[in-house]
């Protein structure tokens, strides 16, 4: 990794690299811009075969892949186990909730309080947890997503543990979060958004010092890297993703509640990145829809298996799932995206 | 209403739960520093314990043939742990321990449902101890009181282990410097096998023990989990000294929050107050312990280094 | 020549796809907890209610019907996702069942939007009852709040001064106290709310028992009920305290709780020592499909599915007539378990209440017996609706 040596403070990187990562960013951009290109034509495909339900579901799928795509950013790239990132899902819900609550339905001012409340307390999260290395960053993230977690279920005016469900939608002036279909491309528009700008992200310099840490932190102190402000500017970034993903998923169900900020949601974040595939590009959005959709169809589809086979599976499909993710940890360390399209050109 | 009897039962209620914690938290906080091993699966042993003891309760109606059959088999599910899915992760990254143990989550609970159902299960308390005892005025379940015992007693056995024998030596040279034990000769292999079947052993014994008191259900592990890590993590990890001064002190800040923070509230701020932000509290603090330790004295209370 | 092919083509077509569609069942979808601590609600629920459905030969009113079972796993943005997929894709005109208040509130809004029907049969969350009752929500149980104003009603006519209540600290929890105090209007001396994931009440025990007041009253669903009830036992506390509740000890919990639980009160609406012929035929159908004692959950569950088959009747079977099938509902004009049944204004029952007792039946199991009957009661709430 000669590159980082050359640490000019020019930014992005210098001349001497760009034609490798011209070459690294157009094939990533070639990858994520055929996926963003098939995941706008499913509200279409859906009313063609009539089943409008599908939108809703890949709505879903396509919100988690964001929150994915964040939480990518600071495990994948920085190599920091975080098994708190539900929290910032919960921030954004609970902002909009609680605004949109009061009658503030302007879907700009909900994004900009959520994010700065977001940008407030993963900047403080962020600098108490990277004093911590290794196992106790794991666990102290998750101390602190609990600790929130219980803090919004000790809101009883907003419902307390069961949340309270909302009237409205967010409201963009333009547009509307109310229809399916609005929401479903609302959703998509960000996320290609965010795949440009960390795939932009991650080829600069910012990605270089990131990935570096990931791989050898004690060079990267040595080389005079403020390591500390990197990793802490990734979480922060990362958690804003997330932030985001909350506002979009409070749109979808209406439901405030503070089941989104369990740990169990932190650690089924984790698969989703995990299962398509670390510090790649597309690989989280890959993962999320790979298991929300594993969700959808073991617990209804028919498979016409014998017997009650089928029953067995839609009630025992998380156990199912549990399998995969095994298998997937023990065997397929790449994820999905990145163990069937091998890169040459493949991060740490 | 705070007289000196009732604040000597609200510690031994502190004291009891502590303990309880403290066996779970003893196997996990050795297989994290000997291991580095992430070990989710810990809760699900725990709920093993449980399930088998509340089979062989329901076979014998026997308590204590119960414990032993929970004892046994943890310990049991624990080397098949070991053997076929843990060995491989030893060397893997933290991330991969983390997916696969949170996928064997997944496979327990559901493998507990199938084999069980998901009906909650009942053991009741061995005839001689549903009683309680009279201890300055208020009654005390002996139950509980048996449970303090048996902590105790454990946690000494532990501490003889592993300050007094040749393996407690070799768990301890293993838990500050795991390479080093491998080059002076040990069988590491053996090692992790021993630390992980008795680890998973005391988890079985939590599972069987807690099980009059709550209720065996699947995912009964999970809760319990997460506050084990959190004492892991507050005592230290790779210490046993840290485990046990660790659970007592999340028990003891469990029960005050529970206990004694409502009535201050209500000193304070009135009933009112009390009653909306008390439970709240009361959760919370136990992580707000953690993260303050963890700020302060990153490796926790007792921590040595560890990989 | 062609065209007229074409005509008859498409003739015959339509008129195979009416016959389908009045041959095709009406779909109702059933939420419940079918995993989990609490699968034993979801699953008396489910089982009540398709006893029913069996016993019509897999019709409701002479109608097919095709029950969607769906596990919310008491998750609300579950349950939300569980309805938006029941409505959007299987397209059902009734949604029935719903165990737990917060499931309830988190999915009312969206179901009766789309004007599907709601036919609750056991939660039944106060501002459903009140502000925002909808002609398109039914309930066949109760309103949250009964069984405790029952409870708190016995509790005045016994004359208790001090009373501690205990409830975990949810909705549902704080629902059920609220009821309490309504009719216990002497007041109660304390209310303490638990973490809803709590199992070991040891602490507060041992608050109760150096606060030694004359009576407890305590809401403990499932799970939490039984350990609650054994650890109040393994106390001594049985002895010095009057346990009083609501949904702590029933048919769901009794068998796990075993003898412990004898002498604890309790409210509900459907007691299993009732004399009413059409109750003994339920309880004997149940016990005999299932080999478990019904709770009042698998009753309401039971009589919600006859009150959806009597409107089904009365439209037959097509869902299209939704004023129709809303009319009928409101008559309900079906033969319920529980002797008479009315709806007030706002769709929830006016009926009776009973104060029971935890104790041996005759057949050696722990069940309920009845102390005393308070004949129609209405809900609290129901001033506040502004339907008709």
């Amino acid at each position: 990794m000669h590159e980082i040596v050359n640490n000019s403070p020019r930014w992005p990187a210098t001349n001497a690299n760009a034609s490798r990562l011209e070459h690294l960013s157009a094939s990533v951009n070639w990858t994520a811009a055929i996926l963003i290109l098939v995941l706008a034509l499913v509200p279409m495909a859906a009313s063609a075969i009539g089943e409008l339900y599908y939108v809703t579901l890949m709505t879903r799928a396509l919100i988690f892949a964001l929150a994915a795509v964040g939480l990518n950013l600071v495990l994948g790239y920085g190599g920091l186990v975080s098994f708190g990132h539900s929290v910032y899902l919960g921030i954004g819900v609970y902002t909009v909730g609680i605004m949109m609550d009061h009658g503030i339905t302007n879907a700009w001012l909900q994004l900009a309080a959520a994010l700065l409340i977001g940008t407030i307390v993963a900047g403080v999260i962020g600098a108490l947890s990277l004093r911590v290395k290794g196992v106790g960053f794991i666990m102290i993230t998750l101390a602190f997503a609990q600790l929130l977690y219980f803090f919004c279920v000790g809101l009883r005016d907003y419902g307390g543990d069961d949340g309270f469900s909302l009237n409205g939608y967010s409201d963009f002036g333009l547009f509307q979060l109310g229809d399916n279909n609005t929401l479903y491309y609302a959703v998509l528009a960000v996320l290609a958004f965010t795949l440009l700008w960390v795939s932009r992200l991650i080829s600069a310099r910012f990605g270089m010092v990131i990935q570096g840490c990931k791989s050898n932190e004690r060079r990267m102190v040595a080389l005079g890297f403020p390591v500390f402000r990197y990793q802490w500017a990734a979480y922060v970034l990362s958690a804003l993703i997330c932030v985001v993903a909350g506002f979009f998923i409070v749109n979808l169900t209406r439901y405030v509640s503070p089941a989104y900020m369990q740990w169990t949601v932190s650690g089924e974040l984790i698969v989703m990145v995990v299962v398509g595939g670390i510090a790649t590009i597309v690989g989280p959005v890959i993962g999320a829809i790979a298991i929300v959709l594993f969700e959808e169809f073991a617990s209804h589809a028919a498979f016409g298996l014998p017997g009650n086979a089928d029953a067995f599976i839609h009630e025992h499909w998380l156990g199912a799932l549990g399998v995969v993710i095994l298998i997937v940890a023990l065997c397929l360390k790449q994820g999905l995206y990145g163990s069937l399209f091998k890169r040459s050109a493949r991060r740490a | 209403m705070l007289t000196w009897n009732v604040l000597l039962m609200q510690v031994l209620n502190g004291l009891q739960w502590g303990l309880l914690l403290f066996l779970l938290s003893a196997g996990l906080t050795l297989v994290f520093g000997i291991m580095n091993f992430v070990n989710l699966t810990h809760g699900s042993l725990y709920m093993m314990g449980g399930y088998f003891g509340a089979y062989a309760y329901g076979q014998t109606h026997s308590f204590w043939l119960a414990c032993m059959v929970a004892v046994v088999g943890a310990a049991i599910v624990g080397v098949l742990l070991d053997r076929l899915v843990a060995a491989s992760l030893y060397s893997r990254d933290h991330l991969d321990q983390v997916l696969a143990t949170f996928g064997l989550i997944l496979i327990f609970n559901e493998l507990v449902r199938i084999v069980w159902g998901g009906n909650t299960s009942v053991v009741n308390p061995p005839e001689m101890l549903t009683g309680s005892v009279e201890i300055f005025g208020l009654r005390y379940p002996l139950y509980r009181l048996m449970i303090i015992v048996v902590g105790l007693l454990v946690s000494g056995l532990l501490y003889f282990i592993i300050h007094r024998t040749r393996i407690g030596m070799l768990i301890r040279a293993g838990a500050t410097n795991t390479k080093m034990v491998s080059a002076l000769g040990v069988n590491i292999k053996r090692l992790n096998l021993i630390v992980f079947a008795a680890g998973a052993l005391l988890a079985g014994l939590a599972g069987v023990l807690n099980a009059p008191i709550s209720a065996i259900q699947p995912g009964m592990g999970e809760p319990i989990l997460i506050l084990a890590l959190v004492v892991i993590v507050t005592g230290g990890i790779g210490s046993i000294k840290g485990a046990f001064y660790g659970a007592l002190l999340i028990g003891m800040a469990d029960m005050v929050g529970r206990a004694f923070l409502p009535i201050a509230m209500t000193e304070f701020f009135g009933r009112a107050a009390a009653q909306l932000t008390g439970p709240a509290i009361a959760s919370m603090g136990i992580y707000l312990l953690m993260a303050i330790v963890l700020i302060a004295r990153p490796q926790g209370l007792f921590g040595g280094r560890h990989a | 020549m062609e065209s007229s092919i074409r005509k008859l083509i498409a003739a015959a077509a339509l008129s195979v796809a009416a016959t389908a569609a009045c041959a095709a069942p009406v779909k109702i979808g059933f939420l419940g907890e079918f995993s989990g601590p609490q699968m034993a609600y979801g699953r008396d629920m489910y089982d009540g209610f398709m006893l029913a459905v069996e016993q019509g030969g897999g019709k409701l009113g002479g109608v097919d019907v095709q029950i969607l079972k769906e596990d919310t796993q008491l998750k609300p943005d579950l349950a939300t996702q569980v309805a938006q997929r029941l409505i959007e894709k299987e397209g059902v005109p009734i949604i029935a069942g719903v165990s737990f208040s917060n499931i309830m509130m988190a999915i009312h809004r969206q179901v009766t939007e789309k004007e599907v029907f709601l036919v609750g049969t056991n939660a039944g969350p106060s501002p459903l009852a009140g502000e925002q009752c909808s002609p398109y929500q039914f309930f066949a149980s109760r309103q949250g709040d009964q069984q405790s104003e029952a409870v708190g009603r016995y509790a005045m006519e016994k004359g208790y001064k001090n009373v501690i209540a205990m409830a975990p600290n949810y909705q549902g929890g704080k629902d059920v106290i609220a009821g309490f105090k309504r009719t216990f209007t002497q007041g109660v001396t304390d209310e303490i709310y638990t973490p809803l994931n709590q199992l070991d009440f040891s602490v507060e025990l041992t608050q109760l028992a150096a606060r030694q007041p004359d009576a407890i009253f305590v809401f403990y669903p499932s799970n939490l009920g039984i350990s609650f009830v054994r650890q109040f036992h393994a106390a001594g506390l049985i002895d010095q305290i009057d346990l009083l509740s609501m949904g702590t000890v029933d048919a769901l919990t009794l068998p796990s709780i075993g003898e412990a639980a004898t002498g604890v009160i309790s409210g509900t609406y459907w007691a299993p020592d009732s004399e009413d012929p059409a109750s003994i035929r339920f309880a004997e159908a149940f016990e005999e499909k299932t080999g478990r004692i019904p709770s009042e959950v698998a009753a309401a569950s039971y009589d919600g599915a006859l009150l959806i088959g009597s409107a089904l009747a009365k439209v037959g079977g097509d869902m299209s007539k939704k004023e129709e099938f809303m009319a009928a509902m409101k008559a309900a004009d079906f033969e319920s378990i529980r002797g008479k049944f009315r709806f007030n204004n706002n769709h929830y029952p006016v009926q009776d209440f009973y104060v029971v007792k935890a104790a041996k039946d005759s057949k050696g199991r722990m069940n309920l017996e009845t102390l005393q009957v308070y004949p129609d009661m209405a809900d609290a709430y129901a001033s506040q609706c502004a339907m008709k």
